[in-house]
């Protein structure tokens, strides 16, 4: 076990995180206060509670998640990335390191940088709106699980994306769409029967549903379907990075 | 002695159908300086890749310092070092904080000291905290071989280390490889820089087109392959070669002004005295005379013309 190997790379990924601070912390806190402001406060004040939640506390997992699985896909995905597309993965490449040390590093990092920055959503949050956290410990659970998964996602991401282009599109064009779809801002059950059967093809419904029920106690799906289906997605997520090591998919020549 | 890597049946082929390399089998000996001398795109950096673990190999086997590269990959990767062709660094970063990296990343202790030592060696010291990007092409370039350097290994390769390097910081990477030598490290290098080999190697391999063509000791190899030529100076010009002298290995420039005779330096009898004296039978007079011997870079053409 090559623990010097995870602690390097680990400090390195979080010394790049303290680099770009602003970028980091700054931007995601700035549009969640402003989601807040919009549909918290301004709108939300005109729209009736959901489950009796007001609404302002209803959306805070989602938007916590919002934030989370964007951010953990783009630090992994980022962190992967950028020694490819500067050459400095060569050192990563003929280093003593196992395909599971390797990962620990780069994912420990993303998904430790998109739980702290979780954290601060939520402080930010209380700021707006109060609310309480019925499972705390479940409500920790849930964040690390989405954001080591997330994280392993973002990875896939950036072995797999070999310009710029395709390193925002996954974010853009898939992550977005479903974690709006997928009940940040309404319940499930508000949906017209139809669409209630098709959202449960989202990933996404399951992560937040199970998230909410951590605060508030109540869920759209049941929250042992909703840890389960993030298990399912880990360990798809660590079974393809396992052969992208073993194959050297994008990675060795 | 056990070779320090021993590379057996290595082939390489990419996914293009490309065959970089053609069942290359190769010994570097402990503690040596190993040239490997090869035109672009001979496959000497797929050779080094190979061995470092950048590039899967497609059949044969490696091992380094007694440990199979693929099978037992960490004791193998521990013992090297390697500081490719580009200079790929992260920019953002200290001297310090990137070579402190490297060392982790080949498992080995945080040890300030030694880092201290390295980067006063390779004259980065007072660069240590500067980030890399502010530094030189050169500096650059010695941040590398600080990372290379940072885990302590004992084999190390340099791929091109003197590519589009100035004349005095050449010489001053040739005194370090050779410090790095004496300090017991077994260095393999990759250059098409003939004067380099020349000037560094203890042997010498030569590659094209995926194959080793030769490997030797550098002064075996010299002179083995070494052809001395004796020029002659004329005081008047002549039209040909005289009769007298047919057969000889002699040829005339096409001013008519220079004679040149090539023979094997390593004989005993070189004929130059004979030479000599029938052409001052023959009346033929010389202003001055001058032997060249020739350099590797010569042999290094010829080789691989006759491979092409």
């Amino acid at each position: 076990m090559n623990f010097y190997a995870i602690r390097a790379i680990y400090r390195f990924e979080m010394a790049r995180f303290g680099r770009t601070l602003m970028q980091s912390l700054a931007s995601p806190v700035l549009s969640t206060s402003l989601y807040f402001i919009v549909f918290g406060t301004a709108i939300g004040s005109r729209i009736g509670a959901i489950d009796g939640i007001s609404y302002g506390a209803f959306i805070i997992p989602g938007l916590v998640m919002l934030s989370l699985l964007s951010e953990s896909i783009s630090n992994a995905s980022f962190g992967i990335y950028m020694p490819k597309f500067t050459g400095t993965i060569y050192e990563l490449l003929s280093a003593p390191v196992s395909w599971a040390e390797a990962l620990v590093g780069y994912v420990g990092a993303a998904a430790s940088k998109s739980m702290i920055l979780g954290a601060l959503i939520l402080v930010t949050a209380r700021l707006f709106v109060p609310y309480e956290i019925a499972h705390p410990f479940w409500m920790v659970a849930f964040l690390a699980l989405t954001a080591v998964t997330f994280s392993l996602f973002g990875f896939i991401i950036g072995v797999w994306a070999d310009g710029f282009e395709k390193l925002q599109i996954v974010p853009l064009m898939v992550i977005t769409p479903l974690t709006f779809l997928g009940g940040s801002f309404y319940s499930i059950n508000m949906l017209p029967p139809l669409w209630q059967k098709i959202a449960l093809i989202n990933p996404v419904v399951y992560l937040i549903s199970g998230f909410r029920w951590s605060f508030y106690g109540v869920s759209d799906v049941h929250v042992g379907v909703s840890a389960a289906m993030i298990g399912v997605f880990l360990v798809a997520c660590l079974l393809l990075i396992r052969w992208i090591f073993k194959s050297g998919y994008r990675l060795r020549n | 002695m056990t070779p320090i890597i021993s590379i057996r049946g290595l082939s390489k082929t990419y996914a293009s159908g490309f065959e970089a390399l053609k069942h290359i089998d190769l010994e570097i000996r402990r503690g040596e300086i190993f040239a490997l001398l090869g035109p672009n795109g001979a496959g000497k950096t797929t050779l080094i890749g190979a061995v470092c673990g950048l590039v899967r190999p497609s059949g044969g086997s490696i091992h380094a310092d007694g440990h199979d590269i693929a099978r037992d990959y960490r004791a193998a990767r521990t013992k090297i070092g390697l500081v490719p062709q580009e200079l790929s660094t992260d920019a953002f970063e200290t001297v310090w904080a990137t070579v402190s990296f490297s060392r982790g990343l080949f498992g080995k202790p945080r040890d300030p000291a030694f880092v201290e030592k390295l980067l006063r060696q390779l004259s980065l010291w007072d660069k240590k905290d500067a980030k890399i990007m502010t530094l030189s092409g050169g500096m650059k370039r010695r941040v590398m071989i600080a990372k290379a350097l940072s885990h302590e290994p004992t084999i190390l390769f340099l791929d091109e280390p003197t590519a589009g390097v100035d004349v005095e910081l050449r010489r001053d990477m040739w005194e370090m490889v050779r410090g790095l030598r004496a300090s017991g490290v077994t260095i393999i290098l990759t250059t098409h820089y003939i004067e380099e080999a020349e000037e560094m190697a203890d042997r010498i391999g030569v590659i094209s087109r995926g194959r080793i063509l030769l490997v030797e000791d550098k002064a075996a190899l010299m002179a083995k392959l070494g052809k001395k030529q004796l020029t002659l100076h004329l005081q008047a010009p002549l039209a040909q070669i005289p009769a007298a002298f047919a057969g000889e290995p002699l040829e005339l420039s096409a001013d008519g002004n220079a004679l040149t005779y090539t023979f094997d330096a390593q004989s005993e009898a070189t004929g130059i005295g004979a030479l000599l004296r029938r052409l001052n039978e023959q009346g033929i007079d010389f202003k001055s005379l001058q032997s060249s011997e020739s350099s590797l870079e010569d042999i290094f053409v010829s080789l691989v013309r006759e491979q092409a």
